[in-house]
Formats: structure tokens, sequence, C-alpha cells
């Protein structure tokens, strides 16, 4: 039997210009109640949370607490009515003492009183068996135990509603149980908690309930029991199977004894990704498949020294290098096109044809520019070669739409000739006419014996370019899939069982 | 509840006080290593207590600047407003209507003008506070040369007695070579600093308002969401740094008793030193206020010690400047080695290239 219910909302809408990032969304948490809120990326659930903490307003819809309607114009409010947040990024500040950090902000006395203070944070820490004493620095806990007081902090300040926006993803596992443990003792107070996570087995190891969202719309609400992984998965990445016409898939034409452009054994960096091997051969286009936050970005970031490199071994053509800054990467012949375009990719304000012969000025040096002439020449090359539709070539890149943006940065890379191209989700947030594009470019590129690793949140595009597919899950390989008649269904059936036979 | 806390993590001491630690030892060995040098000077209670009689300007300046500090600014403006109140309480004194409670209104007021005036544009319109304070810095000097160019010499009778007036202690003091028991002597202004220090330490340590200080030099952004007002927070120490300017301004006079157009010229810079070496980081979050002074002696006594060495002066600012170079670096080692980081010089947000970003990297999923 189900408790009552503490918070309602329905028929939620939110629109950002442009997207529609909730349409009509139902959400509801119980009593008593670790409800996981779940889908990939750009499904909602960040829009959702930040709609009942009163960070956005939403457009349409209703939402109730306990039976009373209600509407946050400011964080502030939500915390007021008992919702506690605790996000990712711990709000909290290291240089002040626990108990200060419980108890800082919410008291009006012009006065500090330390002896009170301290009893009643040592209290409130013991009650929820959190290994920290008042006194301590904040800085000098672990990460866990910091995120565990921001949660006592939510809790103390009388919380009916707790959410926990991806708490566990700085975590180890012992850490992630003392969690869970805190969790659970909450749960047994009443207190009904939405928990967002990437980890799959976590959402199996502690909810109750699960939300699916994905593109914005509710898929469903199910009793974790009663969801197995597989279908976990089909609902949050959605099993609508376009017959979208292959592409012809072109296969290396080289044997797996052959030397491989590049070999990484036991590669791991400090983003935490499990040691891993990895190699690929000329003229392969291979990817990685996994959820969001599985570590398929920190893989390929590894390989390209794009985070610091702490361990493994790397060969190019059979040759040991050493590459450990991406300066090092570019000079074997590696390139990457990063996820995250505007961060790491386009130099806003410089203009198209300064932002393609970027990384060829860096390998050339910076002492010794290209002419206006030779610059020009580049640039008008590949701005016809990509058809990078741009007024000219002297246009700053931040002018230009997502998908021509992309376009610069492939032509950046496909300039220095890089023997082996990582391309991290090239396709992400932009429109359809461009995402083909950049397929045919990704095969046409590896039939004239370039290697490239290609990576996509929507399978479909991966198994219509890559040969060979590595799946992994909670930054650990779990399978390798090969072959050309690679279906959706294979790749989520890896994922699911991934880790369990272990 | 009288339950035992089972699990009891390693006390450890905070950055603030381990940092103050380390001042306090630094100014014993120095004070040490100057009574042994020069036994005869530095033995004397009354060169200890002449270090706080002529410097408690540059002190009182210091514990304000340390209280921005923490907060995670800076005020380099200080220095010209000490410098503008003496030339105003000067101008002021001498003209018919003087009066020595007047002076102490004008010089209060002066600093908080300025304070209010560089707060609410570094707290409200978020505007870098090295730009403002630069440019008040700059204002002050302005105003203080055009309100008088010459030095003037206070002449008015009651703050002559003021400017002589000392606090003998009669049990404490030295024979003279002639044998005649000389008593040690404070000036008032050492007073007005001890009662500023007690004030103001107790603020950090005690107040709603001190903590603050301390949230927001330590994380801006949490201390947002932790509920507190980061803008007011922000704006009130630098109307405290802008008082504290105008007390050291009116001490000055009252111990120069002069108006001058170099009074505390650059002494910005000693206080912020000072604020360093006595164990406030420059980023903010960390720092006592009893290190200021200690921070203070330390600087001076190195002074003393060179001049009492007879060796050239501009030796005393080249050693003043290592030993700044020594102090930020000692702190950046303590502070990796304590965190298990790689080690690195901590910048400030004002200094840093996109201070803006970091605070607000929150990645959007």
């Amino acid at each position: 039997m189900l408790s009552e219910t503490i918070l309602e909302m329905k028929d939620i809408s939110k629109s950002f210009p442009g997207v529609k990032a909730l349409d009509c969304v139902d959400f509801k948490l119980r009593k008593g109640e670790i409800h996981a809120l779940m889908g990939e990326n750009g499904a909602g659930k960040s829009t959702l949370i930040k709609v009942i903490t009163g960070v956005y307003e939403k457009d349409a819809g209703l939402i109730t607490l306990q039976g009373e309607p209600i509407h946050f114009k400011a964080p502030q409010e939500a915390q007021n009515k008992g919702i506690g947040t605790v996000y990712q990024e711990i709000m909290l500040c290291p240089n002040l003492t626990v108990a200060e950090n419980m108890f800082i902000g919410r008291s009006h006395s012009p006065f500090v009183n330390w002896k009170q203070m301290n009893e009643k944070a040592a209290q409130l820490l013991d009650s929820l068996g959190i290994p920290a004493s008042p006194v301590q620095e904040l800085a000098s806990c672990s990460i866990a135990v910091q995120q565990m007081i921001a949660i006592a902090r939510a809790v103390d300040m009388d919380c009916k509603i707790l959410i926990l926006d991806e708490p566990t993803s700085s975590l180890d596992e012992d850490e992630v149980h003392k969690l869970f443990a805190l969790m659970r003792e909450l749960k047994e107070r009443g207190v009904g908690i939405i928990f967002i996570t990437h980890f799959l087995e976590q959402v199996y190891e502690v909810s109750d309930m699960i939300t699916v969202l994905r593109n914005g719309k509710l898929v469903g609400e199910y009793e974790t029991t009663s969801l197995s992984q597989i279908e976990l998965i089909s609902k949050m990445l959605g099993n609508v199977l376009e017959d979208v016409t292959k592409l012809k898939k072109h296969e290396p034409i080289v044997s797996d004894t052959s030397i491989p452009v590049f070999e990484g054994k036991a590669l791991s960096s400090s983003a935490g990704v499990r040691p891993f091997n990895f190699a690929i051969q000329k003229g392969e286009v291979n990817g990685f498949a996994g959820l969001l936050g599985s570590g398929r970005s920190e893989s390929v970031r590894a390989i390209f020294a794009a985070d610091k490199v702490t361990g493994g071994e790397v060969r190019m053509k059979g040759k040991r290098v050493k590459i450990k800054t991406p300066l090092h990467a570019i000079k074997h012949g590696i390139g990457y096109l990063p996820e995250d375009r505007k961060g790491d990719g386009i130099v806003e304000d410089l203009s198209v044809r300064d932002n393609i012969i970027l990384t060829l000025q860096v390998l050339k040096g910076f002492f010794k520019p290209f002419s206006r002439k030779q610059a020009e020449l580049f640039a008008d090359e590949y701005i016809k070669k990509l058809n990078i539709k741009t007024p000219t070539s002297n246009t700053p890149i931040k002018s230009l739409s997502g998908g021509n943006q992309q376009k610069v940065i492939l032509a950046r890379w496909l300039l220095t000739n890089p023997e082996y191209l990582i391309l991290d989700e090239p396709t992400r947030g932009i429109d359809v006419g461009t995402k083909v594009e950049i397929q045919k470019l990704v095969l046409n590129l590896a039939s004239k014996g370039m290697s490239l690793t290609f990576i996509s949140s929507e399978i479909e595009e991966m198994l219509r370019t890559c040969s060979r597919l590595i799946v992994m899950k909670d930054r650990e390989i779990v399978g390798e899939l090969r072959g050309t008649d690679l279906t959706e269904n294979d790749v989520m059936n890896v994922i699911a069982q991934g880790g369990k036979n272990k | 509840m009288a339950s035992v806390n089972v699990i009891k993590p390693k006390a450890r001491l905070s950055n603030s006080n381990i940092l103050f630690l380390i001042a306090a030892v630094i100014f014993v060995l120095m004070y040490l290593f100057a009574i042994i040098t020069f036994p005869n000077s530095f033995l004397q209670f009354q060169t200890f207590f002449d270090l706080f009689n002529l410097n408690a300007p540059l002190i009182i300046m210091t514990l304000g600047l340390c209280i921005v500090m923490i907060g995670g600014g800076i005020d380099i403006s200080i220095g010209s407003v000490t410098g503008l109140v003496t030339m105003a309480c000067a101008v002021f004194l001498e003209s018919r209507m003087g009066s020595i409670g007047g002076a102490i209104l004008v010089a209060l007021g002066i600093g908080i003008a300025f304070g209010i005036l560089q707060g609410y544009l570094i707290a409200y319109l978020e505007i870098q506070p090295f730009i403002i304070t630069l440019s008040g810095l700059f204002l002050a000097q302005g105003l203080l040369t055009t309100l008088h160019k010459d030095p003037i010499n206070v002449t008015m009778p009651a703050f002559v007695s003021l400017r002589d007036f000392d606090i003998v202690i009669a049990w404490l003091g030295t024979r003279n070579r002639l044998g005649v028991f000389i008593p040690c002597e404070i000036k008032p202004g050492t007073l007005i600093f001890i009662v500023l220090l007690i004030i103001l330490a107790s603020l950090m340590k005690w107040s709603r308002f001190g903590r603050n200080v301390y949230a927001v030099g330590g994380n801006t952004h949490s201390a947002m969401m932790l509920g507190i007002n980061v803008k007011r927070t922000i704006f009130i120490t630098y109307v405290i740094s802008g008082l504290t300017a105008g007390i050291a301004g009116f001490v000055y006079i009252m111990t120069t008793g002069a108006g001058n157009v170099g009074n505390a010229a650059g002494a910005e810079m000693k206080a912020i030193a000072s604020a360093i070496i006595g164990g406030t980081l420059l980023n903010g979050g960390v720092g006592n206020l009893l290190g200021a002074p200690i921070g203070t002696l330390t600087l001076l006594i190195i002074n003393e010690l060179i001049r009492a060495a007879g060796v050239q002066s501009n030796w005393q600012a080249m050693v003043s400047g290592l030993l700044l170079y020594f102090f930020i670096v000692l702190q950046s080692v303590i502070m990796s080695l304590r965190d298990r980081r790689k080690f690195s010089i901590a910048l400030p947000p004002w200094l840093r290239l996109s201070g803006k970003e970091q605070l607000g990297g929150q990645r959007e999923q």
C-alpha cells in the first residue's frame, strides 16, 4: 500500500526559447519514499527539480505540497516550506567548522553562541550517525561526510522533502553506502527523497519508485521492483527504432594481427575511469556506448590526455610514446573534438578563419604565424569541403549556428591531418541535416585510412557509423560489440547485464 | 542527549589558527634574535612599547584591512585615506572653530564616507575591489593636496597637550646609564589600538556578521546558498576598513602633531604585508585578527634590526620584500601539505582571470 502523498505535480510545462523543457509532466512523491528521477541528458530532470525549488517558474501546471497549492519564487521560499536540496557540488564553506556550516545563515541573533551551536550540532550528527565532530573544520572532512553534513543541515531545517541531485558522483563505493544508510534513516523518519543519479545499480539498491523522463515528457512512474534494468534503459533511451536508411558501413581492411594505430594499456585519468585497455586499427570507426555518466567521455579524454593521466602505457603504431598533455597527443597525430563545444572547443570572439587554423598554428609555433593569404586559403578550402554556412571566413564564430560551429572545429582538426580523430558527441544540439552530414564525413574519412572514435548519446547514430562498439557502464568497460547488424537492443542488453556477472 | 560520539576525528587546527601560530612563533623568534643581537636596546620595555606607540596607526589600519581580506577583498585606499584624515584634522584644528571632538568627527566621517562609497561600488555594483580602492587611493591623494600643500603644525593648546600626553607605568621601567629610573610610557594611540583589537577580534569570533565574513571569504557562492546576505556582508567589511583608516588618521596626527602631504604614504602596502605575515590569506576566508598586530610588529622588528645594525635603509625595503616572498611561499607550502594538494600559490578572486565562471561553474545537465 502506498502511503500519503506529500508532493504532487500535475501537467507541469516549462519552455525556454526554442525548447520545450517540460511538457505536461506529472510527478508524485509520497511520505517515506525514495524516488529516483531518471532520464538521459536533456530529459528535463534538472528543470523539474528547479521548478520544484523555485529556481524556475513553471509555465503551466499545479504543484501541491501536502494538499496545499504552492508557488515558489525563490529557493529560499522552498527551503522555508521544508524542501531541502543538496547539490552535486557541495554548497558549504570549507573554512568554517562543521557546526557553523550546519547553522550559519539561519539564525537572526546578532551573536554566535558557540557552545549551544556545537551541542546542537553534535546531537544532530550523532542521531544521523555522521562521523564528524562539530568543531572540526569542514575542509578536513571527506567529500562524503561533507555531503552528509549538507543533508544534515537540510534535515534540521525541518525538511519534508529532500532533493539529492547526483550526490554520489564524486563518492567512492564505501562512501556511497554510508550515504545510502543515511537516506534510509531519513526515509524511516518519513522524509520523501527525490534521488537523481546516473548510476543504475544505485537506483536499484536504494529507491522505491522510479519516474522516467525523456525529452521533457513523462514516460511513466514505476515501482523499482517491477521494472527490470533493461526495461528502464529502453524507457530512458526510447525504443523508437526509426527506419533510417542505413549508411553504408566501412569495414577496416586490416586484420586484427596488424599493429594498431593507437594502443593504450591500463589507461586511467584523474576523472575517475577504471583503468582500461583500448586499441584502434587504421581506417576503423569505433564508438563508446553507454548512458550518460558511464565514463565514455572520460575514457576518450584519457586517451587525449585532456584530464590528468594517472597511469597506463600508450603505443602509436607499435612505438611507445608519452602522452601527458593534449599537446603531446596532437603532436602524435591524435585529434579530439570535445563534448563541450562552448567551453573546450570554440574561441567565441575569433573569426571562423582563426578558429580553423588555431590548432595548426599551435603546432607550427606562435612565433611563426601563417600569412593572411595562407590562412584564408586553408579556411576557404574547408568552408567549401565541409559546406560551412558562414557569410565570410572573417565572421566571428559565435554568430554561426551550432551545427556550423561544430563543422568549424571539425575543420580545425582535419587541417592537422590526424591519424586518429576522436569525436565526442559531435552531433549534440545540431540539426538533423548536419547530423547526417557529419556521419557521412566520418565514414568518408575512415575510407581514406583515418581511424576515428565516434561518440553519441543517440545509439542509432553509432550503430550506423561504427564497426565496433565498446560498451561502458559505471565507469568501466563491460563489453564490446562487433558486426554490421547490431541493434539498440544488443547494446541495452550489454549495459543491463554488465557488471552483474562479476 | 549525553550519548558518546564514538568516532573522534583527529583534532586538527584550522587553517586560520595554524597560520596565526606560525606568525606568532616567528615573531617571538625574531624578538629573541633582536634581544640577543642588541640586548641593551631590545631588552628595554620602552623599546617594546615604542613599537606600538609609534606604529599604532599602521596596526589599526591593518585590523580593518584584515577583515576585508578575510571577506575575500582588498582595500589599498587605506593609506591615502589615513593621510587625508591627518591633513583634514590639521586644517580643521588650526581653523577658528577647531576642537578635538570635532576633529574626531572629521576623522571618522571621512573614513566612513570612503568606506560607504567603496563598499557600495564593490558589493552592490560588483566591481573589482582592486580597481575601486585604487581609485579611492587616487581620490584621497588628490583631496589631500587640494586641501593643503604645505605641512601644518597643529598649535592648538588643547591638542598639543593631548599629543604630549603619556600614560606612565610607574612600576615598569629601566635605569639609564646614570642610574636614574625611567618609567615606561604608553601613548593613547596604543590604548585605542588595544580597545579596537578587542572589539574587532570579538566581532569576528562571536558575532553573526564576523562568521558571515569568513563564510563569504571561504566560498561566496556557497555563502549565498546558505542564506547569507553576501552583498551586505561585503559592504560592511569596507565600511569597517574605512572607519579604521579614519581612526588611524586621527591617531597618526595625535602622535606626530602635524599634517603633511607625505603622511601615511604607502602605508596600505605595509598594512597588506603585515596582514599577510600575520596569517591572513590573500584569497580570503582565512585569518585571525590577533595576527594583525603580530604581523605588523614582525615587519617593524626587522626594520628596527636593520637600522640598529647600521645598514643602509634601502636594505630595509629589500629585506621586507624578501620576507614577504618567504611568507607567501611558506603559507602556500603549508596549505598544500595539509590538503595534500599540488603546490600552488593561491590567488584571490580579484586576481584571477575568470573568477566569475569558477564560482558559478555549475554544470547544466
